[in-house]
């Protein structure tokens, strides 16, 4: 009996391969098994080489793994594409009606089985995926019955007599695997899973939940992958609660339109990608210099220009910290898991109105679309903080008729109300300004007011900024990294443990104020740094030497080409580096 | 209630003397007192460049944003509080040149705000460039030998955008120009008032007189029906453009507010942001 399994199934875009590997996967997932997905996808809808890779585990995962155990293939380019991750041993699934072959020499086993045909003859070749899923499920051992609710759930709206025909379709491709293989494989059984309920979500879709959990009422955005799938959500959710979205004609008017809905009172995000992003950065500006809240999702993808669309990285970092001209407080939050990325949506939401400054919520690809188990959320945890926005304060009328929306104060956060107040009108500008926000080029205002929003931050109190795992008070590595390469991180760590090395892992939820304390003490405490990131220079790691010096022992592991880290690859730089 | 003399407040501006600009910030502020406003219940969003000041001479929630954007801020504030009367005001540059893309695309949308241009054919703040405005042929620092681009036909182009409400008029009609910011505060939908407000220090060519020899009111053309689209048309392709008063006006189209599915009747500005935990629930069982 095994603990994790690494299953893909690939074929032409189009063709039905993700609500394959939905359906595969929604099963494991009543059973309680803990599930990681990944899609590999292009920039196009129909055809080309498209695949969903999904981990099912009895422990939480959230990384892909180093080899593939079960492959099951709609066309012949699916097998050769993918055959280098097959283990030795692993079984290939291919629809007979391509006359799958795998190159001489492979190690794995072959098993050709009539997905079409078999579809055909219950009435639709599109049925053919669930030849497929009935095919795989004989491998593991798995009763069709663990697919009845979910079937039920995606076909009973098209009829009972459906529902009947893909239950069918399941059977009988475990009949005939079966019968082709003389029964169930061995060691390709699960371990029993805990039954524990989980949600299975896209880190995209628990930024969304938190959102609309944390009183976002508009949306203005515009589309993007990898960050459409926020926005949908929002889409069908908001005007459940009074709110809506609008669909922008550009990033420009989606970042604007949501500092005028900030503005004028209404939790407001938008959210985009690196190109998007690029066109924003102006607006970011006015953001934080009229000290409106702004909440803005940056799902990295690869760059530069278009790059590569559907890729994973995470080469955004310093132009998300840095970009704009001029000098704004600004916050850089970024979430590692989907558990992560709901609360931080949440606490997005509340520092960009306590301390009336932009808020880039940092997520990746791998993040954004891949899709993991979700252990039950804690809405007690769900607050809303408005900071010292007032909606039913009663203004006293003020001399000169001109509410002091920037006062000086010793925070540097000002007193805030919204148009409509009696009292409270006041002046916005994205020209240097005094109190009441009238324009002024005057010296000693413009240091007042710069002094002012630059100190707003240095009292930002920020729960857990850095995601720490330190067993050890010295360690030979610590491993850094942000967002979604904790999943790989994590998943090395035993290894590097089990060849005797004392390995630490900070893994940053905040970026940007710098958690200088958390990490100073970290990078101190270890001989060698390994800075895990997607990019090509090396960010982050620049990031840290320009915090905190130790040049001599921050080392960077890069990855690139579009896809994320497998653990083998971590694991074997890491080892170099000791 | 207000009178427009609530709606000053004590800052001068800084356009040159004789600034068309003058005239529609009176009249602005004389609608709003005439459409029974308080100073607290309007704001009026600005572009950047001379008119984009406009946000700050008068005394009401104002927001003085970047060049180009006013609309998508704009439309934003309307969004956010339904309940607040909302002007957007700027210039021909800052609408129509960098603006452009977002002044189509809220002329379609038709979210209920008042859009003001003060049109003066000339980028002024900047010292005397061309604008989409200029004429073919118009002498400027930036096209020293007569530009050889078109002018943009706004009112012909609003019409085609789907605009329901398009009119235009001449800093020097006070009296008119307010009645027809009153009716674009009105009219239920997008309001695009486009407003020949000449620059005296930059355009030599585009003069107050220039405007009264050439401007052909559409009182003083007969049977002229506001309401027929094609008559709207074909009137400004006959004139160049060069017309005053309202051209057009759809009071059938509800506002995007009407239109968007599940957009709050109140002021979402208002709206009680806790969500009750059986709905949550309901939400995270959506994803098990």
């Amino acid at each position: 009996m095994i603990d994790q399994l690494s299953w893909k199934v690939g074929g032409q875009q189009g063709e039905g391969i993700d609500s394959t590997g939905e359906i595969f996967a929604m099963a494991l997932n009543r059973l309680g098994y803990y599930l990681y997905s990944y899609r590999h996808f292009s920039s196009r809808i129909k055809g080309g080489h498209t695949n969903n890779k999904i981990r099912v585990s009895t422990k939480q995962t959230r990384s892909i793994s180093d080899d593939l155990d079960i492959l099951v293939a709609f066309d012949q380019e699916t097998i050769d594409v993918n055959i280098h991750e097959m283990r030795d041993g692993g079984v290939v699934i291919g629809d007979a009606k391509f006359n799958p072959v795998v190159p001489e020499g492979s190690k794995v086993r072959l098993f050709s089985v009539p997905f079409t045909e078999i579809a055909n003859e219950l009435g639709t070749s599109l049925m053919k995926n669930m030849v497929a899923i009935g095919a795989t499920s004989a491998v593991l051992d798995l009763p069709a019955e663990a697919y009845t609710e979910v079937v039920e759930e995606i076909f009973l709206r098209k009829g009972a007599k459906v529902v009947e025909k893909n239950m069918e379709a399941i059977k009988r491709g475990a009949a005939y695997f079966t019968e082709a293989a003389g029964g169930p494989l061995a060691g390709f059984q699960l371990n029993k899973a805990d039954g524990q309920k989980r949600m299975f979500m896209i880190g995209n879709d628990a930024i969304a939940l938190g959102f609309v959990a944390g009183g976002v009422r508009f949306m203005s955005a515009y589309p993007i992958t990898p960050a459409s799938e926020i926005m949908e959500y929002l889409i069908k959710k908001l005007p459940q609660f009074g709110g809506t979205v609008i669909q922008t004609e550009d990033e420009i008017a989606a970042a604007t339109m949501a500092i005028g809905a900030n503005y004028a009172g209404v939790r407001t995000v938008t959210s985009s990608a690196g190109p998007g992003l690029s066109l924003m950065m102006e607006s970011i500006g006015l953001a934080g210099m009229t000290e409106t809240p702004l909440v803005i999702v940056d799902t990295q993808r690869g760059g530069p220009s278009t790059g590569l669309p559907t890729k994973q990285e995470q080469s955004d970092l310093m132009a998300m910290i840095y970009g704009t001209h001029g000098e704004i407080p600004k916050v850089v939050m970024a979430p590692s898991t989907a558990e992560e990325a709901f609360y931080d949506a949440v606490e997005a939401l509340n520092i960009a109105e306590e301390y009336q400054c932009p808020v880039i919520l940092l997520t990746d690809l791998q993040l954004s679309l891949g899709k993991q188990s979700v252990e039950p959320l804690d809405f007690g945890k769900v607050e809303i903080r408005r900071g010292t926005l007032d909606l039913n304060a009663e203004l006293p009328e003020v001399e000169g008729g001109y509410f002091k929306r920037y006062e000086v104060t010793e925070s540097g956060v000002s007193p805030r109300v919204i148009p409509g107040m009696k009292n409270g009108i006041h002046h916005v500008t994205g020209v240097e300004h005094d109190e009441t926000g009238k324009p002024s080029e005057v010296a000693g205002n413009r240091l007042k007011q710069m002094d002012k929003r630059l100190r707003k931050l240095k009292n930002l109190t920020f729960n857990t900024p850095v995601v720490k795992y330190t067993p050890n008070e010295e360690a030979d590595l610590l491993l850094v990294g942000f967002n979604s390469t904790r999943g790989v991180i994590e998943e090395i760590i035993p290894r590097l443990e089990a060849e005797g090395l004392k390995v630490n892992h900070a893994h940053l939820r905040l970026i940007h104020p710098f958690p200088l304390k958390e990490m100073k003490e970290l990078v101190d405490s270890a001989k060698k740094v390994a800075v895990i990131e997607n990019n090509a220079t090396g960010q982050l790691a620049n990031i840290l030497k320009m915090n905190l010096g130790s040049h001599e022992k921050i080392e960077s592991i890069l990855k690139y080409d579009g896809n994320p880290f497998l653990p083998s690859e971590v694991f074997n730089k890491c080892k170099e580096l000791v | 209630m207000a009178t427009f003399k609530e709606f000053r407040n004590s800052v001068k501006p800084n356009w040159c003397p004789g600034c068309g600009d003058f005239s529609v910030q009176a009249s602005i502020q004389r609608a709003a007192a005439n459409v029974g406003l308080e100073p607290d219940d309007l704001a009026v969003i600005s572009g950047i460049g001379c008119s984009g000041r406009i946000s700050g001479y008068i005394k009401s929630y104002g927001f003085h944003g970047i060049h180009g954007r006013v609309l998508p801020i704009a439309q934003g504030v309307k969004m956010a509080n339904r309940d607040l009367t909302v002007i957007a005001s700027g210039g021909d540059g800052d609408g129509f040149a960098i603006g452009m893309g977002h002044t189509v695309h809220a002329i379609r949308r038709n979210i209920d705000v008042t859009y003001i241009v003060m049109d003066n054919q000339i980028y002024g703040l900047t010292k005397g460039q061309t604008s989409p405005r200029s004429a073919e042929g118009f002498k400027t620092k930036s096209t020293p030998e007569g530009s050889v681009e078109s002018a943009i036909g706004i009112m012909e182009l609003a019409l085609t955008a789907g605009a329901t409400f398009v009119a235009q008029s001449f800093s020097s009609d006070l009296k008119e120009l307010t009645a027809i910011i009153q009716k674009g505060i009105e009219h239920k939908g997008f309001s695009l008032i486009n407003v020949f407000s000449p620059c005296v220090t930059y355009n030599k060519v585009n003069t107050y007189d220039w405007f009264k020899e050439h401007l052909t009111s559409l009182d003083t053309i007969e049977g002229y029906d506001s309401s027929n689209r094609m008559q709207a048309m074909q009137t400004l392709m006959e004139h160049d453009g060069l017309v005053k008063g309202i051209i057009y006006q759809n009071t059938e189209k509800p506002s995007y507010q009407d239109l968007a599915h599940g957009y709050s009747q109140d002021a979402l500005a208002h709206a009680d942001l806790k969500m009750d935990e059986q709905k949550f629930n309901e939400l995270v069982a959506e994803f098990m």
